[in-house]
């Protein structure tokens, strides 16, 4: 098991039942997660960025267990989730934590912050009443809410949104979990504040090989807190690869729509519209031909007449799953 | 005439610790057919104007000063005075709101859809049924949601989909004045791009005004008229957006000009603003900002800087203005990549 990643997703799918007839009486499925694959090293990131409603949360969601897979695994440190004894898979649950992507909804309105945050360590029978405070403390100044006495015994409605944001944050962190899932942790945070996280993060990173996944629509944020990035488009990765060759050297359609779309701060600068038709995608029985096709700028009869392009490798770690991108069209 | 004018705000959370000064003494006016955006660091009271202005505030708030002149139309009328039952008739028609959390309007027990028609239907009691539904399903394709979604529940919609059905909702009723808070956070770009182009076109077909909360400054260069610089309670500067992009004077708004990473070019350090954030329960004397300036001198920290005007429809407050264009303040620091 020497070399086996941290974290291995294989063949993920996930299927929500369109229920209560909803989209017209057949057998339909949400098919919000289809074949996904991706590894995760220790003390390293992935960038799971894509088009809002393709799947990333469920993935997240996933992984730490909160929703069964329709098919695929899960292995940790080599060994496959789903197989873990009660204590392999409490062990699993402090190893690996998650931050929700709405802090309005994940943290517990009846809780104080002190409450909240230390309720990890509680579960997990660590650290005297001082200590704990001493760690939530600590946590709640580092993320840059201070003076942090002040807001130990704060409910969550007494809190602005990126302070919720933040201490949903300290929270995760405060088991220095070995892998964690970030849904859109920093969304809510002005830049200044926001770096300060990220520094925060990628110092736990460097001193215990933390691995993240880290959520997020931001790609700048992805390009300072990401080794690699995985772009999603309709329940598939669509393009894999380093950070900063994803950014540059875009293969796949939808990516490079992604990145003309980025907006610059600049009135006099209008934002480029993104070469991409139609409207947003729908992941409802979806056909079998590529997930992008209908939206595609740069399809042609090939893609029309084959089954979803595969991953393929172009350049060493860079894959891209487009017939034209790598030349079959 | 502005559709709203906010004079001199004061609204303080009261605590057990003491009072948390959120809002204190704030001033703008937002016009006919007007985006005014407000920027500001988390925790700043952004949310809480908003709030304020709605008058949808928690128990422990508590207005210690000013007026909120709301123009419906025919006349004006101050929103602080105003009775609860009052206040019901401006919201949704006059003033809407986008909330920073999906959670604040979207009730999870009942079908998205069902939601939207009840606020339509309690403004406009002659609608038919088949007219809301129409309308409904117009607005879930503005905000790009498939209109088969209207009979989902909360639950069943991903991030993005949520602040997209509050945005449709907070535009059900034609308001006059919409308030939105952080609406497009959970959004990829392409997607944000959409429906920044959708509000904008909206907004100039009904002359509607619009007050747009970001921490995103490249959204707010994007869709806002003018700028409002908010730090610690207080508003440091407001001006026209070119002006607030090309020459900020206030030294917090030139830190924040340069924190912004991008994604295109070298990839630059990252910078921050020096310093904590300020405690709204003791907020620092003199200059709010004082303690983090590096212009800053024994004048900042004994007085406070008046909110004033320096050039036509530029209010800076501050003692020691920035002059120079584009100038990087020293209170900006590298800091590891
Ligand atoms: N409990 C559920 N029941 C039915 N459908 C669901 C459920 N949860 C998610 N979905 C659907 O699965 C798809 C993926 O949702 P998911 O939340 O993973 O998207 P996301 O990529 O995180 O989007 P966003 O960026 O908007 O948060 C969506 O179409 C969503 O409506
Ligand atoms: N009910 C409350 N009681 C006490 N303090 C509160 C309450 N609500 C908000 N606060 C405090 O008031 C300040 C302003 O909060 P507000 O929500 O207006 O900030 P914001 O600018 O919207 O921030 P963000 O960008 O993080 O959402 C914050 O410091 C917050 O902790
Ligand atoms: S008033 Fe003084 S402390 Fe405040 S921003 Fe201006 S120079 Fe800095
Ligand atoms: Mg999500
Ligand atoms: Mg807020």
């Amino acid at each position: 098991m020497q070399n086996s990643p941290l974290m291995a997703v294989r063949s993920l799918k996930k299927h929500f039942d369109a229920e209560s007839k909803l989209f017209s009486k057949a057998k339909l499925f949400v098919h919000a997660v289809d074949e996904v694959s991706f590894d995760v090293e220790e003390g390293g990131s992935l960038g799971l960025v894509g088009e809002s409603g393709c799947g990333k949360t469920t993935t997240g969601r996933v992984i730490v267990q909160l929703e069964k897979p329709t098919s695929g695994e899960i292995l940790f440190k080599g060994r496959n989730i789903s197989e873990f004894n009660k204590s392999e898979q409490m062990k699993y649950h402090r190893e690996v934590q998650m931050v929700f992507q709405d802090p309005y909804e994940s943290l517990n309105p009846r809780m104080t912050v002190f409450e909240i945050i230390t309720e990890p360590l509680n579960i997990n029978g660590i650290g005297t009443r001082r200590q704990k405070e001493e760690r939530a403390r600590s946590f709640l100044n580092q993320v840059g809410i201070s003076p942090a006495e002040t807001f130990l015994s704060r409910y969550p409605h007494e809190l602005s949104g990126g302070q919720r944001q933040r201490v949903a944050i300290a929270r995760a962190l405060v088991l220095e979990p070995v892998f964690l899932v970030a849904d859109e942790p920093t969304s809510m945070l002005d830049v200044s504040v926001r770096t300060g996280v990220m520094e925060l993060m990628l110092k736990l990173q460097e001193e215990f090989k933390m691995s993240y996944l880290y959520i997020t629509h931001d790609l700048a944020v992805a390009r300072y807190m990401c080794h690699r990035i995985a772009v999603m488009y309709l329940g598939k990765i669509v393009e894999v690869g380093e950070t900063e060759e994803i950014l540059s050297n875009a293969q796949h359609p939808y990516t490079r729509a992604l990145l003309s779309a980025v907006s610059v701060p600049d009135p006099r600068v209008r934002r480029t519209q993104p070469a991409i038709k139609g409207d947003i995608s729908k992941p409802v029985n979806p056909l079998p031909e590529c997930r992008f096709l209908q939206r595609c700028p740069v399809a042609t009869d090939y893609c029309r007449q084959n089954p979803h392009p595969p991953l393929v490798e172009i350049d060493e770690g860079h894959l891209v799953s487009c017939y034209e991108a790598t030349d079959e069209a | 005439m502005p559709v709203l004018s906010v004079k001199n705000l004061v609204m303080h959370y009261r605590t057990k610790k003491g009072y948390v000064r959120a809002v204190d003494g704030v001033s703008f006016d937002v016009g006919v057919g007007e985006v005014l955006g407000i920027v500001g660091e988390s925790g700043c009271g952004k949310t809480s104007i908003s709030m304020a202005i709605l008058r949808l505030l928690p128990e422990n708030a508590e207005f210690r000063g000013g007026q909120v002149l709301f123009d419906n139309g025919n006349e004006t009328v101050d929103l602080v005075g105003l009775a609860d039952s009052a206040m019901q008739k401006y919201r949704w028609k006059g003033i809407s709101m986008i909330f920073q959390s999906a959670m604040n309007s979207l009730n999870p027990v009942y079908r998205v859809g069902d939601q939207i028609l009840e606020a339509m239907k309690r403004h406009y009691s002659e609608i038919s049924k088949e007219a809301a539904r129409k309308r409904v399903e117009e607005l879930f394709r503005l905000v790009g949601l498939d209109p088969k979604r209207m009979r989902q529940y909360p639950h069943q919609y991903s991030g993005g989909m949520k602040q997209r059905a509050v945005i449709a909702m907070a535009l059900a009723c034609d308001p006059r004045l919409v308030i939105a808070d952080e609406p497009t956070t959970a959004l990829d770009v392409i997607v944000q791009d959409r429906i920044m182009r959708e509000l904008k076109r909206i907004q100039k077909d009904l002359d509607m005004s619009m007050i747009y909360i970001s921490h995103d400054i490249a959204v707010i260069a994007e869709i806002s008229d003018r700028v409002a610089i908010m730090y610690a309670g207080k508003l440091v500067e407001l001006a026209d957006t070119l002006t607030i992009f090309e020459r900020p004077m206030h030294p917090y708004t030139n830190g924040l000009m340069n924190a912004f990473p991008s994604v295109v070019g070298q990839k630059r350090k990252l910078r921050t603003i020096q310093g904590e954030p300020p405690d709204l329960l003791k907020p620092p004397s003199g200059c709010r900002f004082a303690p983090r300036c590096s212009y800053a001198d024994g004048r900042c920290k004994e007085a406070d800087p008046e909110f004033r005007i320096l050039e036509e429809g530029h209010y800076v407050a501050c003692f020691h203005p920035v002059e120079k264009e584009g100038c990087l303040i020293k209170g900006v620091t590298e800091s590891a990549e």
